[in-house]
């Protein structure tokens, strides 16, 4: 069972969560039965299929193996080339599960949601590497990795922010507060998933006009998919959301109205937030400073030009190694460099100057550069 | 007193501008002053200028806002 893809799971969901709402309104939190919770909802999207559960399981312990030995090691030392190893050694399986269908092999170690709880364990060896996160118990790490509401796909929490919700057990206006907000969540996301997203599914781009490949067609498909793209995805994440407000764990949000951005730096800002800004300090930033320090290359532009396009890159293949994946990230690099180039070169030209006016037409062409983003994106094209 | 200063002056090069010295309270991300790249410029600065080593993970936005909020982070800096 797929998480918030049917009545029945959020029947389930919703029973389950009744004495976590009990509790939250005495200003208590049972970690024995939250606990429960969450196995409950793991079983219900793992268990259908052994391979994945098997999976899931050996995954789990290979992260924690991994992140435990290396905040063991962290503490005497603090070697570049055994960070990288360990890195390494925890994308792995998303590494595998990437390839073998490339190889046009079974995926055997794959389940849903690897490729987001990489995200976490990774941040947390990098944190290590920082000196920003020090010790961390197995019993910390496991509530951090299995947190169900968000464990097929997102949005990405930081360990640090969770683990400050973990340790503060909201008051019983905080938690009604919490309550509220999370049921409106949860049926905002029945509002974008479950009508608008279905209904332009539904009736634009499953009907035979859109389904035929012509010119026409295409264009208005890269509108309605766009949409569609958001309102699932901004459904879903409403609903991981939602249940983890619920839960007590204010988990970041993913989505500020994408397609009033008023350039490509806003619409990063907007869009699929939690991995943006994930991709954006672990790999953009990061980058950036090695680069700098190394002095390796003396412009700083074409530091932050490379950080870009290996940041893009690397978004892109991560949603998988077909070829409009990759065209994907590198047509958003491109945008990305075209437009920093731009906008620092606008403060001696300018020729963009800032009213009303270039600000509607900048959120009109970016809308429209965009949607051209996610045509590529369906793999319609190629 | 030299945290301060020296935050100032990183401030105005990397953000082009002297109204960071004017303007402590200023909000340097959402009036588009600082940006990820300025970020990491900052950083470079403060571990060079000041002998502080801040990791990037360990920069909270909202924590790092304001010049003035740069400045108490740095000079509680453990």
């Amino acid at each position: 069972m797929i998480p918030y893809s049917s009545f029945s799971f959020f029947m389930i969901l919703g029973i389950l969560l009744i004495p976590v709402v009990v509790l939250g309104y005495k200003e208590k939190r049972s970690i024995v039965y939250n606990s429960f919770v969450h196995v409950v909802i793991l079983l219900l999207a793992f268990a259908s299929d052994i391979h994945q559960l098997v999976s899931f399981i050996v995954y789990i312990f290979w992260q924690v193996i991994l992140v435990h030995w290396y905040a063991f090691y962290r503490k005497e030392k603090n070697e570049a080339g055994v960070f990288y190893a360990v890195v390494f050694l925890a994308l792995v399986p998303l590494l595998v599960t990437k390839l073998l269908p490339v190889w046009s092999m079974g995926n055997i170690v794959g389940f849903l949601g690897i490729s987001y709880l990489t995200f976490k364990t990774v941040q947390m060896i990098i944190d290590m590497r920082d000196g920003a996160l020090k010790t961390v118990t197995v019993k910390e790490q496991l509530m951090f990795l299995l947190f169900s509401p968000t464990i097929s796909s997102g949005p990405i929490d930081r360990f640090k922010r969770f683990q400050k919700d973990m340790e503060t057990i909201p008051t019983r206006e905080e938690y009604r507060l919490l309550l509220y907000k999370g049921i409106n969540k949860i049926f905002l996301g029945f509002l974008y998933k479950f009508i608008i997203a279905y209904v332009i599914n539904d009736r634009v781009i499953e009907t035979p006009f859109i389904q035929a490949h012509t010119p026409l067609s295409t264009f208005i498909y890269m509108y309605a998919y766009s949409l569609y793209l958001f309102f699932d995805f901004a459904g879903y994440s409403a609903f991981a959301i939602g249940a983890s407000y619920i839960m007590g764990v204010k988990t970041p949000e993913n989505f500020h109205l994408p397609f009033l951005s008023k350039n490509m730096k806003d619409f990063w800002n907007r869009w699929h937030m939690s991995l943006s800004f994930w991709f954006r300090d672990y790999v953009y930033m990061r980058f950036v400073f090695w680069m700098m320090k190394k002095k390796w290359i003396q412009n700083r532009y074409t530091v932050s030009y490379i950080g870009y396009f290996l940041l893009f890159f690397l978004m892109g293949v991560w949603h998988g190694l077909e070829l409009h994946y990759v065209a994907y990230g590198l047509y958003h690099a491109a945008l990305m460099i075209s437009y920093d180039y731009f906008e620092r070169k606008n403060k001696q030209w300018k020729i963009w100057k800032k009213n009303k006016g270039t600000e509607v037409l900048s959120v009109i062409i970016t809308f429209h550069v965009i949607c051209f983003g996610f045509l590529i994106f369906s793999g319609r094209l190629f | 007193m030299e945290i301060k200063n020296t935050v100032l002056e990183l401030l105005e090069e990397i953000c082009q501008t002297d109204v960071v010295k004017e303007n402590l309270n200023i909000e340097l991300f959402d009036e588009g002053l600082l940006d990820s790249f300025g970020v990491v410029s900052l950083l470079m600065g403060i571990e060079e200028k000041l002998g502080i080593r801040v990791g990037i993970s360990e920069v909270d936005r909202e924590q790092w806002s304001t010049p003035n909020k740069i400045i108490a982070a740095l000079e509680n800096w453990a």
